[in-house]
């Protein structure tokens, strides 16, 4: 290691290289002298030239923002709309002192600590010379009295904008999103996108929801006014005008009366619903409770609201239809029974002896099913009517996962649906590919067993077993879910339809459609797990009750509902179709902590469809509020 | 005797004061220029402090290492960097319409950045493996280890991040002593595939060359830029408008001023004199780039330092040759003063390789 050898520089290839990197030093001398050469034609030779149109330059573009497209709903009912109000703005670069001056503002105008503080942020995220508002909303005695003082307050202005308004509050607020101000790394991304020309003069854009992934339709083509300013910027006169172009109107296909029913159904319940029409794959209502106020984001929200619900324990923000994850629990079992079926592996006749469990050949662990000492004699009918479990935990046996994978990925569980709003999340569906990436581990025949019954590695969210429902309730036919049903240009007027070709259509063979289909009826009656919800309804539906574990119970160990802390208990799942023929609404409902499906989630589910099918108002929410002292007392 | 060497001593036994001088001029000279294209936006100000803070700290770190151990993990990140490329392609994330970044779990990655320092490494290591008996094959192996990451990144698209990487690998070629003839041959075959790329090239690229040769045919999209910003520049006229006074800066005529576009700021606010300066500045950093190129032990080391150098000089030609309207528009940041730091981290990391070079004993171990 310590042999010194003879520095490897030989002299004629020494000699070669420096002459090499001396013809590159002329080169950049060379090349410099070019840019020099420019710079002196620029800025000595024709620096008149350049100086005048500098100073033509006086004629100053000035964007006109186009006014954001409207969103309604399917009837026709505003969700998100603009209203022209004053505001007063200061431009924080043309005053001395910014606290000197706020405060002698406030004795004119009314600006509360809340202002100020939105104001600051404000101040962070924009340049020095953006005009930004310090009071939104003001009233004529409120302009009339600044008019009055404007003398005292260079740098402060009022301006007549335009604001977004969400008039339904915190109805459907995970549906239509807000916008709030541009930031930096909006920028970045209009900029990326080659947009940014368009958005010069916009301040506002799409964040979340509708509002966000329709930006393109709802933002609008900018104008320009040429005019002509003096030195300092002033407006002396507007030489020539491009109006701007407003953005597209959207009509959703949500019926904003029916989310209003299916939100007031939950109570103060957290959980989500989604309503599809199964012919059209259009989304009647999309709930994600709790909500939120999205008027609350359009100027910056104040860092106390902001609080107030990113750290809430019910997370608001968390959309739970598009992003919540839960297995799907009973609500599988009518497509394991379809595929049971159709892959031949049950006939509608075979029956099972129910003891209470089941067991893998060769071992003594006991699969339980839900009710201790099991159904006695279950058919294919009687296991979904009653949600029997060890007919399950058999057939997911006899199919094995590579049979339930294939045959009810088909249904859309495990894959995006690909609705048109962004965030949504896959879910999973297992199979022994994914086992050996994520867990590096084989598939044991024990997994299988409780897949069967919609646990174990299973993850769906809520609008995945909408999707996977409307399937089967259109016997087949699969339709891309969709928020948005027109388009309406809002420079010719056109309106372009959302098309509505089926995705893909499933090969089922319609009498074991048929068996499934009448089970589902069936759960709605007596003696069904839903009989409760289905008690006296003046339409027949079908539908399939559901729990979804949320603490793992020991072998052995007994549910009880009362004595698990609220937030421990099994979250309540519903999955229904009404009319059980040519239905006209499919839908899932999941009731976080609801306990089962049967007592908390159909009932939603039930009003629902009332309101839909028969136009009747509920007069009290389905899901009971908790009750608290009863919670205490099992504490 | 081991006498305990003061911290300073450690400080700065491995930096080379004339090129950390120069570089500490023109970081400067950004910053003042960015405090007035962002209309005294004291954040972005700070950010930038901190990406040149950050850029120094590992162009320190990598002057103390010696070149030997550079030279022996040429090969390993050129070939994990090919891997990233090809990894992009395959599941880059599409932002945009072009495929550059790779998310790896932890964060997301631009190989191309990365292959901006591979790439010459790469092909000086593989000429000083092969010193002693170069041949026409050497030179059409190492052509080859150019050209795949180059094309890989053209595909991207990222015409910008691909010239300069074409440009440092051809530095390298060029300094090896590569036939004029070649040379020749080479340039007439590039000139050849010039409609190939036109061919490959994205609409808003074409866009952008026919942009040059007519620019107020595109007024107010594509040649807005060069129009605005050659604007700035003649009008700042010999002495400059005055710092914060450039009319066409702060009434908001010139695009990513303080990006790609900075250097039309520094010269409305500057002129000719500034443009002078800013030049000569360079210049030094360059020359100093030259010597310790020219002092250089190894062909590795020879090789890299002129690549370096001359790339750095790449930049700064391209940048204000898209300024001035002598170039096409394409995303190449002016060197130590454009806003970002990625490019300057990049661009840091060479300086360091520079001063390893200088510093360190010349006599080769083995």
């Amino acid at each position: 290691m310590n042999r010194t050898v003879e520095i490897r520089n030989h002299p004629r290839e020494l000699h070669h290289f420096r002459l090499r990197l001396a013809i590159g030093g002329g080169f950049v001398l060379l090349l410099f002298l070019l840019l020099f050469i420019r710079f002196f034609y620029l800025q000595v030779s024709q620096r008149e030239h350049y100086h005048t149109l500098a100073e033509a330059n006086r004629i100053s573009i000035s964007p006109i923002v186009p006014n954001r497209g409207l969103i309604f709903d399917r009837n026709g009912e505003v969700l998100a709309h603009n209203y022209s109000a004053y505001t007063l703005e200061i431009v924080p670069n043309k005053v001395a002192n910014l606290d000197t001056l706020i405060n002698e503002l406030s004795t004119v105008i009314e600006i509360a600590a809340r202002d100020r503080k939105r104001f600051k942020k404000l101040m962070d995220e924009s340049k020095r010379f953006e005009s930004l508002p310090i009071r939104t909303r003001l009233s004529d005695v409120e302009v009339a009295r600044f008019a009055a003082n404007r003398y005292r307050f260079p740098g402060v202005e009022i301006k007549a904008r335009l604001f977004r308004q969400y008039p339904k509050g915190d109805i459907a607020s995970h549906v239509v999103g807000y916008i709030g101000r541009i930031n930096d790394k909006d920028l970045e991304q209009l900029e990326a996108n080659e947009d940014l020309a368009n958005y010069r003069g916009s301040q506002y854009m799409g964040k979340i929801g509708i509002e966000q992934s329709y930006e393109k339709e709802l933002h609008g083509i900018t104008g320009f006014e040429e005019m002509e300013t003096d030195a300092a910027g002033r407006v002396i006169r507007v030489i020539s005008r491009t109006p701007p172009i407003s953005g597209n109107n959207l009509t959703l296909s949500l019926d904003i009366k029916l989310q209003e029913v299916a939100e007031k159904a939950f109570g103060d319940r957290r959980g989500a619903l989604v309503a599809i029409d199964p012919e059209t794959g259009d989304v009647l209502a999309f709930v994600s409770k709790p909500g939120f106020d999205p008027n609350l984001f359009v100027d910056g929200i104040d860092s106390e609201n902001w609080d107030l619900l990113n750290n809430s324990i019910d997370r608001p923000l968390n959309n739970r239809a598009l992003r919540g994850l839960y297995p799907p629990g009973s609500t599988f079992k009518p497509f394991m029974a379809l595929a049971g079926l159709e892959l031949k592996k049950r006939s509608p006749q075979y029956g099972i002896n129910d003891a209470g469990y089941f067991s893998l050949p060769g071992n003594t662990h006991r699969f339980r099913d839900w009710k201790a000492g099991g159904h006695g004699y279950v058919d294919l009918h009687k296991s979904l009517v009653v949600s029997c479990d060890t007919y399950y935990y058999g057939l997911a046996n006899d199919l094995g996962i590579d049979n339930i994978y294939n045959f009810i990925s088909q249904f859309g569980l495990g894959k995006k649906t690909g609705i048109d709003i962004e965030g949504e999340v896959a879910g999973l569906l297992p199979s022994q590919e994914w086992k050996m990436k994520r867990y590096k581990q084989k598939w044991y025949a024990g997994d299988t067993i409780s897949v069967g019954i919609g646990q174990g590695y299973n993850l769906t969210t809520p609008l995945q077993l909408a999707f996977a429902t409307a399937i089967l309730a259109s016997k087949g036919t699969a339709f891309r879910p969709h928020l948005v049903k027109q388009v309406q240009n809002n420079k010719n007027g056109v309106v372009r339809e959302v098309v509505t070709h089926p995705l893909y259509t499933l090969d089922l063979n319609s009498n074991n459609l048929a068996h499934v289909r009448n089970a589902l009826v069936d759960v709605t009656r007596v003696g069904g797990t839903a009989a409760l919800a289905g008690a006296g309804a003046a339409y027949t539906f079908a539908g399939k009750t559901g729990t979804s574990q949320v603490v793992g119970m020991k072998q052995g160990e007994k549910y009880v509902e009362s004595k698990v802390q609220e937030r421990h208990r099994d979250h309540a799942l519903f999955v229904a179709y009404a009319p059980a023929e040519n239905s006209k609404i499919a839908l899932s409902v999941l009731v976080e902590n609801g306990g089962h499906g049967g007592a908390t989630a159909a009932p939603i589910a039930r009003l629902v469809m009332d309101y839909f099918l028969l136009g009747k108002l509920p007069e009290e929410p389905a899901a009971k509020t908790v009750n608290e002292d009863e919670e205490s007392a099992h504490d | 005797m081991i006498r305990p060497l003061p911290l300073w001593h450690y400080l700065t036994r491995y930096v080379d004061g004339l090129l950390l001088g120069g570089i500490l001029l023109l970081m400067l000279t950004g910053l003042v220029t960015l405090y007035s294209a962002t209309d005294a936006n004291l954040n972005r100000v700070t950010n930038q402090a901190i990406n040149m803070l950050v850029a120094l700290a590992i162009m320190w770190l990598v002057a103390n290492i010696p070149l030997q151990h550079i030279m022996r993990i040429a090969l390993p990140i050129y070939v994990a960097g090919l891997f990233l490329l090809l990894g992009v392609t395959l599941f880059g994330e599409i932002n945009n319409g072009a495929r550059r970044w790779l998310n790896i779990g932890i964060t997301r990655i631009q190989p191309s950045e990365l292959m901006k320092i591979a790439v010459p490494l790469m092909m000086a290591w593989y000429f000083d493996k092969h010193e002693a008996t170069l041949r026409l094959r050497d030179y059409a192996v190492a052509t080859l280890l150019l050209l795949l990451p180059v094309v890989m990144i053209i595909r991207q698209p990222d015409l910008g991040t691909a010239l300069l990487i074409a440009a440092s690998g051809f530095y390298v070629l060029f300094l090896t002593g590569l036939s004029w003839r070649i040379m020749a041959t080479l340039l007439i075959a590039g000139a050849g595939s010039l409609p190939i790329l036109w061919s490959m090239m994205h609409d808003y690229q074409r866009r952008r060359v026919m942009t040059l040769i007519d620019p107020t045919q595109d007024a107010l999209g594509a040649g807005y830029h060069t129009i605005q910003s050659t604007i700035a520049i003649g009008s700042g006229g010999v002495l400059g408008k005055g710092w914060q006074n450039g009319t066409q800066t702060h009434l908001d005529f010139l695009p990513e001023k303080s990006t790609d576009f900075i250097f039309a700021v520094f010269s409305e606010e500057f002129g000719l004199v500034g443009n002078s300066l800013l030049l000569l500045l360079y210049l030094v950093v360059i020359g100093r780039g030259m010597i310790i190129a020219a002092n250089a032990s190894t062909q590795f080391t020879r090789l890299i330092a002129g690549s370096i150098t001359l790339t750095f000089f790449t930049y700064i030609f391209v940048n204000m040759g898209m300024v001035i309207g002598i170039l096409p528009v394409v995303g190449v940041p002016l060197p130590l003063i454009s806003y970002g730091g990625t490019s300057m981290v990049t661009m840091l990391l060479g300086f360091g390789i520079l001063m390893s070079i200088q510093t360190h004993p010349k006599l080769v171990k083995t």
